[in-house]
């Protein structure tokens, strides 16, 4: 009697342990579906009395005065869209001839891990210590083209910030791309060396339309990352609120008026508020520039 | 008169709607070799799973009818105990890559958190390794791990494994078919001597095998219990026409 | 007419010319960079630098162990935060393929890894360092801890994927249960995947400067107490690179340094961790 009781017991406490156990992994990726309502949420509500205020003018506001209250943030979605683009179009050539590299003429070798862990390097560097390197390397470079080109020689401004960001964003797409590449299957390229085709005709005809929905999911990587950057811009850029008149302008993006700004807006002004919803902006660009990558990708990609 | 040690009662499985074991009723002989045989898809795999209660971890199956283990209904018992009682080894070998092959043949007690004095582990794991024909090979590496063992050996481990635990029955699903010919002679060689210890369930689709080492053969087809008797009088007469033409080859 | 064969061949040479051109350019910023770093930071570290708290300006002698001390406490708080929820939620995901909350989870981790670092930085402000009136350690460890999860998600997610179901049904059919087939066989044979994500996780996060500007603010004072504001070496670069004395700015560089060894060091072991404790099947 006393065992079967024992057994029961056990057995009570074996089915606890087991539904306790999955309660808790049920837990966690609800805790991750709630955090992510939440930070939406807290952006929404805390930037309320911005939008309240200000209206619609926020959005298309040149002007951003903490003093006279002014907050219009077109300038900096300018700053943020003209240094993301601006780095991507730097960058691709670069990426893309390192997903060739690696991923068609250099698979194995001595070459191709040197390049493989210069590419990691790149992307382990943190941000902070390439706008300090911006900062004491390339800006007296740029400095010295302005003085050339006879504009204002700050040595800050978007064309330093864009080339930063550019050398930053490379690694995402190249490894990406690289591996897109490297999983062409061999039969098509042989079917196209066998008609007597070049390497680069092989490359550019066979390899590169097959593989495009991968090096457009690097790209979209890069750009993601180029959005959201702060650090690296925020030191390089100027810190201007305007919208840049040319590409030398010293300006401001999104992320990088939140770095500067936030710390001196009194708590609960309207400075903080219309901080937030830049943040809340940001949040926005991004996830949309992800969804509607997402999208594309799903269209560029061959049936097989 | 052979005792009956598992007695399966108008047994019916499913998977979604679609029945895959149509009123199967069967009784195992105790401490005999029975095979079960038939063609790709005639329910074999899954007969044997339902008897350890393993069909129903997948997601949107059902089963209705009777097994009784001994005396015990085994879908009335938690399926925990009812699969410490017997024991499985798969087609391809799967010793736990991350332990020992000391600890791989005591898992079930491990697992389980069963706390035994460690001479008591050492004899159960020196007495399951000689009953698998495994002890010769390992006793001096108990201590690595089971992975670095052939394909024969390994399948050798997780037998030792499964008898470590004292089942009633050991089901066997297709456990010689990604071995070569040497490592297969080996297990069942081992399977027949096994038998005064254990009764064993070997499904195999390979019909020379079951008639070498099984005493008793069940025939399936589609989802039925075709014909059941001593492997003998199935490969000499079979009743049932359809056996017969899975014999001689005709199909399957 | 058609293309001679010469001038496709030539442009083949030239193509594959540009792409080894290209592939080495790149590396230049890196080369660049770490000379930079190694040159100006060496000359910084001395021992003066590893055990002192910073000086005023003027004063030499000035060192940078708050923010060592510091970088290491926020890593402590930021794992104890993220590692439980996020393994947890990784075998969440792993056990449950299919199924409209787990896309839905799926979908959120995937979110959640595209917010920038800043705007993570405002949300932690918002929840921690506003209740508590003050900027804290505690306010920047959970900013870098939610940065965290998406990483620590993902690549347990992955690495069990990759276990055969076989390992699971082994240790099912010995009667073992359910959590504890999980506990105890499927996740220490993933243990060396999960690792590798723990560490890629953290070293990512040791160099975020931003999400820390307004949560753990940085100081000039050690600090132990989590819910003070704490120094850490990126907020330690940011601020002193920016700033014009040049005793700070050297401080910088040699912050650098350490930082930079620091963040690549954890990219090696991560990687060797995945190389040497692989477990095969």
């Amino acid at each position: 009697m006393l065992k079967i009781a024992k057994k029961n017991k056990k057995r009570d406490r074996l089915n606890i342990s087991e539904s306790v156990f999955r309660k808790i992994l049920y837990l966690a990726g609800i805790c991750m579906i709630v955090i992510i309502f939440t930070i939406f949420l807290t952006l929404l509500v805390k930037s309320l009395p911005a939008f309240r205020t200000l209206g619609v003018h926020f959005l298309y506001g040149k002007t951003w005065d903490p003093v006279s209250s002014e907050f219009g943030s077109i300038s900096f979605l300018v700053g943020t869209l003209i240094t993301s683009f601006l780095s991507l179009i730097i960058s691709i050539p670069f990426s893309l001839s390192i997903s060739i590299f690696l991923g068609e003429y250099f698979r194995e070798g001595m070459a191709s891990s040197l390049i493989k862990s210069s590419m990691e390097l790149l992307a382990g560097i943190p941000s902070v210590i390439y706008g300090f390197c911006g900062i004491f390397i390339l800006v007296p470079v740029v400095r010295a083209i302005e003085m050339k080109l006879g504009i204002t020689p700050m040595g800050v401004g978007i064309f330093t910030a864009s080339i930063v960001l550019s050398i930053m964003v490379i690694p995402y797409s190249a490894s990406l791309g690289r591996e897109v590449i490297q999983l062409v299957p061999s039969e098509l390229k042989e079917a196209a060396f066998s008609l007597g085709a070049t390497r680069y005709e092989v490359i550019r005809k066979v390899v590169l339309p097959y593989a495009r929905s991968g090096i457009f999911a690097g790209i979209l990587l890069s750009l993601g990352r180029a959005l959201g950057e702060t650090m690296a811009v925020t030191m390089v850029i100027g810190n201007m609120n305007a919208i840049p008149k040319n590409i030398f302008s010293p300006s401001n993006t999104m992320a990088s008026v939140i770095a500067n700004e936030f710390m001196e807006a009194s708590p609960g002004s309207l400075h903080l508020s219309s901080l937030v919803a830049v943040g809340l902006l940001l949040f926005v660009v991004t996830a949309v520039v992800n969804i509607i990558g997402k999208y594309i990708i799903k269209k560029l990609s061959v049936e097989i | 008169m052979e005792s009956t040690v598992l007695k399966i009662e108008e047994f019916y499985a499913y998977f979604g709607d679609h029945c895959v074991l149509n009123n199967v009723s069967l009784s195992i002989p105790r401490n005999k070799v029975t095979a079960v045989m038939g063609p790709s898809g005639c329910g074999k795999t899954t007969l044997i799973r339902c008897i350890n209660r393993m069909h129903e971890l997948i997601p949107g199956t059902r089963v209705s009818g009777k097994i009784f283990l001994l005396d015990e209904d085994v879908y009335a018992t938690s399926p925990i105990i009812v699969r410490r009682k017997i024991g499985m080894v798969f087609q391809r070998p799967n010793p736990f890559p991350t332990m020992s092959i000391y600890d791989n043949v005591i898992a079930g007690y491990k697992l389980n958190g069963i706390r035994l004095a460690k001479s008591e582990l050492g004899r159960i794991v020196e007495e399951s390794l000689r009953k698998s024909a495994l002890w010769n090979e390992v006793k001096d590496v108990l201590h690595r791990k089971g992975t670095f063992l052939s394909g024969g050996q390994q399948q050798r481990l997780c037998l030792a494994r499964a008898l470590a635990m004292n089942p009633e029955i050991i089901l066997l699903d297709e456990p010689t078919s990604s071995l070569d010919p040497k490592s297969t002679s080996h297990i069942e060689e081992l399977i027949t001597q096994l038998e005064n210890d254990v009764t064993i369930i070997i499904v195999t689709h390979n019909t020379a095998q079951a008639a070498r080492i099984s005493d008793f053969t069940a025939f399936m087809y589609l989802g039925e219990m075709i014909e059941f008797g001593p492997t003998e009088r199935m490969f000499t007469v079979p009743q049932d026409k359809r056996t017969e033409e899975y014999l001689t080859g005709k199909f399957g | 007419m058609k293309s001679g064969i010469g001038f496709r061949v030539a442009k083949d040479v030239i193509f594959r010319g540009m792409i080894i051109l290209f592939s080495i350019l790149s590396g230049i910023p890196l080369i660049v960079i770490l000379y930079f770093i190694v040159k100006n930071g060496i000359s910084s570290i001395n021992w003066e630098f590893i055990v002192n708290l910073p000086k005023p300006v003027g004063e030499i002698g000035g060192g940078v162990s708050n923010a060592i001390i510091g970088t290491f406490i926020l890593i402590i708080i930021s794992s104890i935060i993220s590692v439980p929820i996020g393994l947890s939620a990784g075998i969440y995901l792993s056990e449950n393929r299919r199924g409209k909350i787990p896309y839905i989870v799926r979908l959120c981790v995937e979110t959640l890894q595209g917010i920038p670092s800043i705007v993570i930085g405002i949300i932690a402000y918002a929840w921690i360092v506003v209740p508590m009136k003050s900027p804290s350690a505690l306010s920047g460890g959970v900013a870098l801890g939610i940065m965290m999860l998406p990483v620590i998600i993902r690549t347990t997610e992955e690495t069990l994927k990759l276990i055969p179901i076989s390992l699971r049904e082994a240790s099912l059919a010995l009667g073992v249960p359910y959590f504890r087939t999980i506990l105890r066989v499927v996740l220490p044979a993933g243990l060396s995947g999960i690792i590798t994500g723990i560490l890629l996780s953290i070293a990512r996060i040791t160099g975020e400067t931003a999400p820390l500007l307004f949560t753990a603010f940085g100081s000039n004072f050690m600090n132990l107490n989590v819910f003070k504001p704490i120094a850490s070496l990126p907020l330690v670069i940011f601020n002193y690179a920016t700033s014009p004395y040049n005793e700070w700015i050297s401080l910088a560089w040699g912050a650098s340094f350490v930082l930079v060894v620091l963040a690549l060091g954890l990219n090696l072991i991560a990687k060797l961790v995945a190389r040497k404790w692989k477990v095969q099947f």
